[in-house]
């Protein structure tokens, strides 16, 4: 088994005239946590979008686990093992939190129409093994309590880390989280850094796109720097952080 | 299903059995006021059939289709070839009933793939337009080879039959006088009590799950996994077979098929059914499909009485005036209600929040 887990090659992306990723090659190892940064519109989130099927890119391609990620099938991404939150959440707002985490483990169980009108013993077991697994995420990640509410009836931090156990649901090998920590105070970034933490103990690969600097220097093995959709420094995170490239796309060239 | 019956309270239970009850004096009840309300009850249910076939595509997938009634025609099409001397094929009903399921799944999957991309109003013009087509080849399928017979339709169809038994006839049984609706009426219920125990159970399971997360919200549904494509054509494929059973059945009850009976109006009114009575609710569905398919009848009868107990005379032509008085029943409904009779409780929530 190889040490990297994904491998982008020249992943290139753009919509009209603009370039929204410019040749991006990077490559993450196995268990650890690398953080992708960039000011506003670098191409981040569409990074994650070709990375997960969402977008063909237009160039270029990813290597996942030893094999070349089909582009334009989200469904197998997460097959084979890609899972992701969203920037603006996207939870099934009129499902329960813990609807919304056993749809995430439809991409590990079988049962078909036939299994469900028939609800023959299998079906049954799996349905049961559903529910507990949804139940345990929804415990690991802290809302439990809230698990027969309407997704779209928890709070805003409830709804993030909602999201975090449905990806976690689909036994994800890199999970892929959009920035996570937008629009939480210091107490659930906090509290949003353990669970990181935790996830990564698991042995879980993380991605992690975040404006929060702090959070991003804390938890990060390896940092990359996306600046108009080109990648700036790929390194560790004191590299980066005095990288003068990286200053500049931040905060401009001094006058 | 002693499980099931073991963990109700005695309450729900004597609940139940006063359903059951009910629901097979109702054909003697109805018999009462003539064999044409035993008629009435019978079409009811295959409404039902019909509203809760819908109920998948619309209800649970979220898929807006306007042209379910092609697969109540092609059902009944099939059973009308397969059954009648138009071809002098005499096949027994074991063989055309899940035949006919299969042929309207196929069909489903037809006019489910070239729309997988499309949503909403979009979506809702192509079925539309599905079902036309479908009703326009079977009104011009007799020539040059005359294989509907055209707007004549076909005629002389077999009833339902087992063995000598024949659905259709008034006969005895264990000393009670049954008339042929009557006894339609029975098998109907029983496979009404199988639909809905089928409609439950795929809504409750995993297929039922990725229904909703699609009506929910489709990106987020590929990014955990599921195959869009393949769930949604499942959904089209499920909801069309209902619609090819009902078909069938309705070919056998009235021994007569024309293309007329599969107008725009009718995909309309089952969808009003699915609409008025509960989206994705079944006990909602079931409520629409009999308000809706009962109602028109009820006024039918109502009108003119009713004109001559107010006026003295009959001043508006029943027929128009039934129909206006269902029409602003459905406006009414949908202005007061709008989530539907029966709304299930999360859609009944999120409606009172944005009121």
């Amino acid at each position: 088994m190889s040490e990297l887990l994904l491998e982008a090659d020249a992943v290139a992306k753009h919509f009209g005239g603009v370039k929204a990723l410019r040749d991006v090659s990077l490559t993450i190892r196995r268990g650890e946590v690398y953080g992708l940064i960039g000011p506003n519109g670098a191409g981040k989130t569409t990074f994650f979008n070709c990375l997960t099927g969402l977008y063909v890119p237009d160039g270029g391609g990813f290597v996942f686990d030893g094999a070349p990620l089909k582009a334009d099938a989200p469904h197998q991404a997460a097959e084979r093992g890609i899972a992701r939150t969203f920037q603006n959440i996207r939870l099934f707002g009129n499902m329960s939190a813990l609807d919304n985490v056993m749809v995430g483990r439809h991409v590990r169980t079988r049962a078909g129409v036939f299994g469900a009108i028939l609800r023959d013993r299998g079906t049954r077991a799996e349905e049961d093994a559903i529910r507990r697994r949804a139940e345990e995420l929804l415990h690991y990640v802290g809302v439990a309590d809230r698990a027969g509410d309407l997704a779209k009836n928890l709070s805003y931090g409830d709804q993030r880390r909602l999201e975090i156990a449905r990806a976690l649901a689909t036994e994800p090998k890199l999970l892929c989280l959009d920035e996570p920590a937008a629009g939480m105070n210091g107490t659930e970034t906090e509290a949003l850094r353990v669970l990181i933490e935790g996830i990564r103990a698991d042995g879980v690969t993380i991605l992690l796109i975040e404006h929060d600097v702090k959070l991003v220097m804390g938890l990060c093995d390896r940092v990359a720097v996306l600046d108009y959709g080109a990648l700036l420094i790929e390194d560790v995170p004191a590299v980066v952080q005095h990288d003068p490239r990286v200053i500049e796309a931040y905060i401009g060239v001094p006058a | 299903m002693r499980l099931w019956l073991q963990s109700l309270t005695p309450r729900a239970l004597f609940g139940l059995a006063l359903v059951a009850v009910a629901l097979l004096a109702l054909p003697f009840v109805a018999a009462m006021g003539g064999q044409a309300w035993v008629r009435i009850a019978n079409f009811a249910i295959l409404y039902i059939f019909l509203a809760l076939g819908l109920n998948i595509v619309v209800g649970f997938a979220g898929l807006l289709d306007l042209g379910y009634i092609a697969f109540y025609a092609v059902g009944a099409y099939l059973w009308a070839l397969l059954a009648s001397p138009h071809f002098g094929l005499h096949w027994p009903f074991w063989a055309i009933l899940p035949l006919g399921a299969m042929v309207a799944c196929c069909f489903g999957v037809i006019l489910g793939a070239p729309t997988l991309k499309l949503r909403g109003d979009y979506l809702a013009i192509v079925t539309l337009g599905f079902g036309e087509i479908v009703r326009i080849f079977i009104n011009n399928l007799n020539a040059p080879l005359n294989i509907t017979n055209g707007p004549q339709g076909i005629n002389l169809i077999d009833p339902v039959a087992i063995g000598e038994f024949k659905f259709s006839t008034t006969s005895t049984l264990f000393g009670i006088t049954f008339t042929g609706p009557q006894k339609y009426y029975y098998l109907l219920v029983l496979l009404a009590l199988a639909v809905i125990v089928i409609n439950f159970r795929l809504q409750h399971s995993r297929i039922g799950r990725a229904w909703q997360a699609i009506r929910e919200d489709e990106i987020a549904a590929k990014a955990v996994g599921i195959n869009t494509r393949n769930i949604k054509l499942l959904a089209f494929a499920m909801g069309a077979s209902f619609g090819g059973v009902a078909g069938g059945i309705f070919a056998a009850m009235q021994g007569f098929v024309s293309p007329e009976s599969f107008s725009l109006i009718e995909s309309v009114m089952i969808l009003a059914m699915v609409v008025l009575g509960g989206m994705g609710h079944i006990p909602g569905v079931i409520l629409g499909a009999v308000l809706l398919s009962v109602l028109p009848e009820a006024l039918r009868y109502a009108v003119v009485p009713v004109q001559k107990m107010l006026f003295g005379e009959v001043l508006a032509d029943p027929e128009s005036l039934r129909m206006l008085v269902f029409g602003l029943a459905l406006v009414l409904v949908m202005r007061f209600k709008p989530a539907g009779l029966l709304p299930s409780p999360e859609r009944r929530r999120e409606l009172a929040e944005k009121v």
